[in-house]
């Protein structure tokens, strides 16, 4: 359960809204669920209607508007391609083709072994160091075929953990 | 890896906003007080009444940077008195296409943005403020969040600070994915808890914004100038600029270009040809065959208006916007088409599905350039979609819908003639180099056939 097992985490949430506007935490929660379960499971919906007393059906209508609450189970890292009109125009589109190429799936799907969801995403603020995707919400600037393949076989052997916080010190 | 974010591009003396380019380390909070970091902040606390820090703003002539460019001073003075709680919520969504200005100043200058904040607060007694950053900045929002933790240690922000009896606190709020947050309603409501979908206005934010309590929203940008003016003054913020557009301004230059990336300029001072040249000039410089100067809303400016000064009303009175300042560089490589399908494909993924003529005209709008492009188009088609963009224009809830009628109409104005020579020579689906893009949307089968009824992006985006 998400309440025992990240309380603390929603207690500090809860206390950034005003009390009668808890409302407000819906999307930290669904992120900290999403977190707990990997994506937005029904479960992790309805607990997080119930912590702010909302119906489930409402927190759903939240993740479905939304484009980074999964409904559907993802892959241990979701790559982000972004092939918007900036990137594009320098070399994007036939980058998310040699991604689709590495990974064997198309931009939407996972891996069979459940390791890489490949998505296409609109421009995500970076546009000058194109190509540029995100793993996991962690920007990788200026990419190159070459560096993909570099970092996918890096996570594939699970020796990719330095790039989850790659800021820490 | 990513690190930390922003090029570093000395295009003034001393920058403004982009400090992070003079003094290295600034997002770091001693290196900051070492260059007058927090002083414009104890100078207002000490010996400003809040109505003066309004007034300087206004003197300043600062003009909103998210796009807009009204008035920031004025905006403030909005506020109904006797009104309280209030609430200041800082905008950076930023997602226009192009735009990566916001995320430079978060994660090279961030207590800048911090003490801008903090005086915009005491400026309308907001004892709380909001920064509603965009999902995707999960990294940046460590940065400020790290900032402000600093600054909170240090007594410049939280109760009584720096003695005066002012309360103050700072939050993030991070946002999910959707470009029409950055709609400072649909951001309102996206704060708090509900769809990011915007709201009829009047009334407006500064009345009853955020839990219906009078608000001030401002860009990140925009909030990062206060500093500066309020510990300079308005005469000396106003050496920069023009009369009308005063301050300096983050420009983003993207696209067909050696250099991309933020330079900020005085305001009026130079030419999109320029800004151009600053940036390397065009790759293999090739010729510019069009400028999008706010990103995908702006209407596309052909060459020949390449010596407009980069200010509100000289870009306007060439026939677009300055908007965000995000300029997007088409040279002569480009195909009209593809690129004018891609902006009309991100409108179409970010309409918020609130209003008809937007949800709907950005979905039919967004098949006709499907069809053209997988080679099946007719010049009844490129008729047909200055149709649809005609009749959304003036009929959306909001600007979204405005917008995605830009890169359809101006493109069509200013090169109709290339989109009649690409449907001439692409007649019966041929092969056109654009097959992995549109077999990976769904749009054309493995075999190159137009899908009919396709359901549009929704397997590459929405999971």
């Amino acid at each position: 359960m998400l309440r025992e097992k990240r309380a603390d985490e929603i207690k500090a949430i809860l206390a950034k809204y005003p009390p009668d506007r808890k409302r407000s935490a819906v999307m930290p929660l669904l992120y900290l669920a999403q977190e707990e379960y990997g994506y937005c499971s029904p479960e992790a919906m309805r607990e997080v209607a119930e912590i702010l007393n909302l119906d489930p059906t409402e927190v759903k209508s939240i993740v479905g508007f939304y484009t980074m609450f999964f409904e559907h189970p993802v892959g241990k890292y979701v790559i982000d391609v972004c092939d918007d009109l900036p990137c594009a125009l320098r070399g994007a589109d036939k980058f998310v083709t040699h991604c689709e190429r590495k990974l064997g799936v198309r931009a939407g799907q996972t891996t069979p072994d459940g390791k890489f969801t490949l998505r296409t995403v609109m421009c995500i603020a970076a546009c000058d160091r194109a190509p540029v995707i995100q793993v996991n919400r962690v920007y990788h600037y200026d990419m190159t075929e070459a560096s993909f393949d570099q970092l996918v076989d890096a996570l594939a052997r699970e020796d990719g953990a330095e790039h989850v916080n790659p800021r820490e010190e | 890896m990513g690190g930390y974010y922003g090029s570093k591009n000395k295009t003034m003396e001393q920058h403004v906003l982009l400090r992070d380019v003079d003094v290295p380390n600034i997002r770091e909070i001693d290196v900051y007080l070492a260059h007058d970091g927090y002083a414009a902040w104890k100078k207002a606390l000490s010996s400003m009444k809040p109505e003066e820090v309004i007034a300087v703003v206004k003197d300043s002539g600062l003009r909103g940077r998210g796009g807009a460019g009204f008035p920031t001073g004025v905006k403030w003075s909005f506020i109904p008195k006797d009104v309280f709680p209030r609430y200041v919520v800082v905008n950076g969504d930023e997602s226009e296409a192009g735009t990566f200005k916001d995320h430079q100043i978060i994660d090279g200058n961030p207590h800048q943005l911090i003490e801008g904040i903090l005086l915009t607060c005491y400026a309308v007694q907001a004892n709380v403020a909001y920064v509603y950053l965009r999902g995707e900045f999960y990294e940046p929002a460590r940065t400020l969040q790290k900032a402000i933790d600093e600054a909170y240690a240090r007594g410049f922000i939280g109760k009584n600070v720096l003695g005066s009896g002012f309360n103050v606190d700072i939050y993030i709020h991070l946002g999910a994915g959707a470009y029409i947050c950055g709609e400072e309603t649909a951001l309102l409501s996206s704060l708090e808890g509900q769809l990011g979908q915007p709201r009829l206005r009047p009334p407006f934010p500064a009345v009853q914004g955020l839990y219906a309590k009078p608000t001030v929203i401002n860009n990140v940008e925009t909030l990062a100038n206060v500093p500066p003016i309020v510990l300079h003054g308005a005469q000396w913020y106003r050496q920069f600029g023009t009369e009308k557009s005063p301050g300096t301004k983050i420009f983003c230059v993207s696209g067909r270009v050696k250099r991309p990336g933020n330079y900020e300029l005085p305001l009026g001072k130079y030419t999109i040809r320029e800004l151009i040249e600053m940036a390397g000039g065009t790759i293999d410089d090739r010729p510019v065959k069009g400028v999008l100067p706010a990103g995908s809303s702006a209407p596309i400016l052909p060459a020949s208006a390449l010596d407009t000064k980069l200010d509100y009303e000289s870009l306007q009175a060439a026939g677009s916007i300055l908007g965000s300042a995000s300029f997007v560089i088409l040279d002569d490589t480009v195909n009209i088409v593809w690129a004018a399908r891609k902006m009309v494909r991100f409108f179409k993924h970010e309409s918020c599905g609130k209003c008809t003529p937007c949800r709907e005209g950005t979905y039919w709008g967004l098949r006709l350039y499907d069809k053209i492009l997988s080679g099946y188009g007719t010049r009844e088609d490129i008729d047909m979609i200055a149709e649809v963009a005609s009749q959304m224009s003036g009929k959306c809830f909001c600007l979204l819908g405005e917008f995605a009628t830009s890169p359809m109409l101006s493109t069509i104005k200013h090169f109709r003639d290339e989109y009649e020579a690409f449907v001439a020579a692409h007649q019966g689906g041929r092969r056109n180099g654009y097959d992995d893009e549109l077999i990976r949307e769904g749009v054309i089968d493995e075999a190159g056939n137009l899908i009919i009824g396709y359901v549009g992006q929704k397997t590459a985006h929405h999971l």
